[in-house]
């Protein structure tokens, strides 16, 4: 494991800010599991949203389920509002291939058909797959493909940046 | 010599078959418990389906009858977006004369993924996993009188659900344990996931004492075996064995071991029912229990669902 120079914290206020600029009044964020979720947890107590806010996982739509399993079992969605016509801005950690984001959005559309959905990350890695984009990311780097970036939070509540060699 | 593995796990200690709870690890039949807490979400999508076992064919080979067990396997594997194909076998092949490899060989040249299997005969589901294909995985869904191994999950997921958790209960199973592989499936399970006390309560010829092999406690007298239990699993009394010598009449079953609402009055207040259908009302459950605040027969039933889907997408998802 290498020590990547990535302030976590300071990139957090950053997306804050991005994500505050897009907010509109009925905007509602949904988290991806797992960091995406503690991200959009925190950002909607930040900004004194008094709406409700959802997490979502892509465990049930991923395309390499063959290849990787079921994965965690408490990667689960939580959607508690109408999905239907709802504004919704995604949140995760990092995205790097849009596989992902791909299997959330279906997952998202299972539960109804929202009027719009966008996405903000804390990370763009790059390395993307599919056409997918986010409309804020407050860094964009380049890794290479073996490290894996994810995001852990202390018992503090504080976030930090892991980098991880995977082969 | 080798140790043989159990043919349901592979190298990795990963579920490739289920073909009895007996033998696999409590962290293995966690996982399912905890699997199947996430598809009984899925009840309350708009699209009631996840595209996990997409363009995989699951076969429903039921060598012997059950509407029930087959449409609940049906309904979960089309949840998951397989093809499912059923095939009554008890009025088919076997009556042709084909024998059971020679009917899987027959239809893994149909390209099945996934066979899930009720048979009379025990062990019939291992014969076919022995001898299926290795991408191929069994699903045992009754062999004889030996493991029906999703409904002892479907029974042991209703259990956590009411009880949050498994140290400290009292589980009486009532009925006709012997010739049950519902019995024989559930008691497994609730030894393997900590469960301190397992009564079996029933009549001699249908609770034989060497039963306490199995670390319950046999008892034959009905109040005793429900009383401050935390759970009572009543078994169906199948019209069989009332032809034989081992019982003497519906109504004198009734009246020894039925579950009333007076007996149930020992359990403790919180009790729950719990049965794996079909009941007989009036043999082995009065009416006023089974429909009664303490019966969780018709949620065990949507358990049954969310439990089978968490069974097949982990084996579909566990390379040999």
């Amino acid at each position: 494991m290498t020590n990547l120079l990535l302030d976590a914290e300071q990139l957090y206020a950053e997306l804050r800010n991005g994500v505050g600029r897009l907010m509109t009044p009925d905007t509602i964020l949904v988290g991806i599991w797992s960091g995406g979720a503690w991200l959009a947890q925190r950002l909607n107590a930040d900004l004194k949203t008094d709406r409700p806010m959802g997490t979502i996982s892509s465990t049930l739509h991923r395309d390499d389920f063959g290849e990787r399993g079921l994965g965690a079992v408490e990667a689960t969605t939580s959607l508690p509002f109408e999905i239907d016509d709802a504004r919704i801005l995604l949140i995760d950690d990092v995205i790097a291939s849009g596989r992902t984001i791909r299997a959330v959005v279906n997952e998202l559309f299972d539960y109804g058909r929202p009027a719009s959905v966008e996405l903000a990350v804390m990370v763009d890695r790059g390395g993307r797959e599919l056409p997918v984009a986010p409309v804020f990311a407050a860094a964009k780097l380049t890794l290479p493909a073996s490290q894996r970036l994810s995001l852990a939070r202390g018992h503090d509540g504080r976030f930090t940046f892991a980098v991880k060699e995977t082969t | 010599m080798l140790a043989r593995r159990n043919p349901q796990l592979n190298g990795h200690g990963e579920l490739i078959h289920l073909l009895s709870i007996e033998g696999l690890p409590r962290a293995v039949l966690t996982q399912i418990l905890d699997t199947a807490g996430t598809f009984l979400s899925v009840n309350d999508r708009d699209v009631k389906k996840v595209p996990l076992l997409r363009g995989k064919s699951v076969f429903n080979l039921f060598f012997e009858n059950s509407t029930r067990t087959r449409t609940t396997f049906e309904i979960a594997a089309k949840r998951l977006s397989a093809d499912v194909i059923n095939l009554d076998i008890a009025k088919s092949s076997a009556s042709k004369g084909e024998s059971l490899l020679d009917t899987i060989a027959n239809l893994s040249a149909m390209h099945a993924d996934m066979f899930v299997v009720r048979h009379s005969e025990s062990g019939a589901p291992y014969l076919i996993a022995r001898h299926c294909a290795p991408h191929v995985h069994v699903v045992n869904a009754g062999d004889g009188r030996h493991a029906h191994p999703t409904q002892g999950l479907l029974d042991m997921y209703t259990i956590r659900h009411y009880k949050k958790s498994f140290s400290n209960l009292t589980v009486a199973i009532v009925g006709d344990i012997v010739h049950s592989r519902v019995a024989r499936s559930d008691i497994h399970a609730l030894t393997t996931l900590g469960v301190p006390e397992i009564r079996a309560v029933g009549p001699k010829t249908l609770v034989p004492g060497d039963l306490r092999e199995m670390g319950v406690r046999v008892c034959h007298d009905m109040r005793e075996g429900v009383k401050d239990a935390d759970v009572v699993i009543m078994l169906r009394l199948q019209n069989e064995r009332m032809s034989g010598a081992m019982l003497p009449s519906a109504g004198e079953y009734f009246k020894s071991y039925g579950l009333t609402e007076e007996i149930l009055a020992l359990a403790r207040p919180d009790a729950i029912v719990m049965h794996p259908g079909p009941i007989n009302r009036g043999v082995e459950i009065d009416s006023r229990v089974a429909d009664g605040s303490h019966s969780v027969i018709l949620p065990q039933v949507t358990f049954g669902i969310a439990v089978r889907m968490a069974v097949m997408s982990i084996l579909a998802g566990n390379d040999a």
